[in-house]
């Protein structure tokens, strides 16, 4: 019972996140702070992704959220890396 | 015979941790696999990994750990107050150079990663002699006492660890 | 037993959320560009993290055994967290950070970013002085 609630509230509260990511990316007024923003929300959607799992109560979506991971640092490199040098990978 | 089998053996340790967390349950299949690829992968991949990383004391490295993740916390509540509680005005951030006194490029990659997980502070740049550290905090008054906490807390213990 | 496991998994559930917009909400109020990064940083790692127990926990409250995933999942977002936010610096230093108001390296050579031969050969990191 109480869960549920907890559930609820910490789903609400990444969803929240979410929406305040999207702010900054839309304004953000330098290039870094986009890529943060974005960076920020692939942790954010990552935590929404074993949120969901925790409520269906199955471990399927495991590897979706390694996969989330696992892009979600490889972009935010390969992003700052092309602003630094122009290429990503020398 | 065995330095040659086993060119990193703390490579092929994290590679078989690794690969049994994956697969999340333990079976002698998962096992076999698991130490096929401790072994393979550090042989295959030998060519970017000149030379082992020289950990002089791999328990107090451990110790270090912990250490490290009970300050990431208390990070965390510190950053906290500041957002929600400092207005604006009041933040004063500040750049701090820290020279170093590690020499092995391994001991300075953990602690600017330390830096940048504790308490307020955040590596932004490396000299490119890599003799100092250039480190943002986000409410510093005193950025000397910031300094020499780094310096006292985290660098000691690393030097003693892989020095 | 199953009771106070229940409780201790909402409160890493709430104490995650609540982390996790503190951390969004200093990417959002914060004034300054490097400031902006402290704050996802340190406080969304610190709320996926506990979201992460929360669910290792709660796989072991139905009897599924304990799940390692969430494990690697915390300790792989603690281990690339510095390597992203290093990078970022970098970039906001390149890209839009006057030069001449860091700090001197004290060292007789310049930034890494600033120094058009970067990156070095292994070599010229740390030359024997």
């Amino acid at each position: 019972m109480i869960l549920s609630y907890a559930l609820d509230f910490a789903i609400g509260a990444f969803g929240l996140c979410l929406v305040l990511n999207l702010i900054r990316l839309f304004t953000g007024p330098t290039l870094t702070d986009r890529i943060l923003a974005v960076d920020t929300m692939t942790v954010n959607a990552l935590a929404l992704v074993m949120l969901t799992t925790v409520r269906s109560g199955s471990n399927l979506l495991f590897e979706a959220a390694l996969l989330l991971a696992l892009t979600g640092f490889i972009g935010t490199v390969a992003y700052c890396k092309f602003l630094l040098r122009g290429s990503i990978i020398e | 015979m065995l330095r040659k089998l086993l060119p990193h053996p703390y490579l092929s340790l994290t590679l078989f941790v690794v690969w049994m967390l994956l697969v999340n349950q333990f079976k002698i299949g998962s096992l076999v696999m698991a130490a096929i690829l401790a072994l393979i992968i550090p042989h295959l991949t030998a060519a970017w990994w000149p030379d082992r990383p020289p950990i002089r004391r791999p328990l107090s490295l451990f110790a270090y750990a912990l250490l490290v993740l009970w300050d990431v916390i208390v990070a965390n509540f510190q950053v906290a107050r500041i957002v929600l509680f400092m207005p604006n005005a009041r933040i004063r951030s500040a750049w701090i150079t820290v020279p170093l006194d590690l020499k092995t490029p391994e001991a300075i990659t953990l602690l600017a990663g330390t830096i940048t997980m504790t308490p307020g502070t955040l590596t932004a740049d490396m000299s490119s002699c890599g003799r100092a550290l250039l480190i943002h905090a986000l409410h510093a008054p005193d950025p000397d006492a910031v300094r020499d906490d780094i310096k006292s807390r985290y660098e000691a213990r690393l030097k003693r660890i892989f020095e | 037993m199953t009771f106070a496991l229940e409780i201790v998994i909402a409160a890493f559930l709430v104490a995650g959320g609540i982390f996790g917009l503190i951390g969004s909400y200093g990417l959002l109020r914060l004034r300054d560009p490097m400031q902006r990064l402290h704050a996802p940083t340190k406080a969304t790692t610190i709320g996926v993290g506990t979201a992460l127990v929360a669910s290792a926990f709660h796989l072991a409250l139905q009897g599924q055994g304990v799940s390692w995933h969430e494990l690697m999942i915390a300790i792989f977002l603690l281990l690339t967290a510095p390597v992203s936010a290093l990078f970022l610096a970098k970039t906001h230093i390149f890209r839009t950070f006057p030069k001449s108001d860091l700090p001197d390296p004290g060292t007789g050579t310049p930034w890494a970013t600033h120094d058009a031969a970067w990156p070095a050969k292994p070599d010229r990191i740390n030359p024997p002085s």
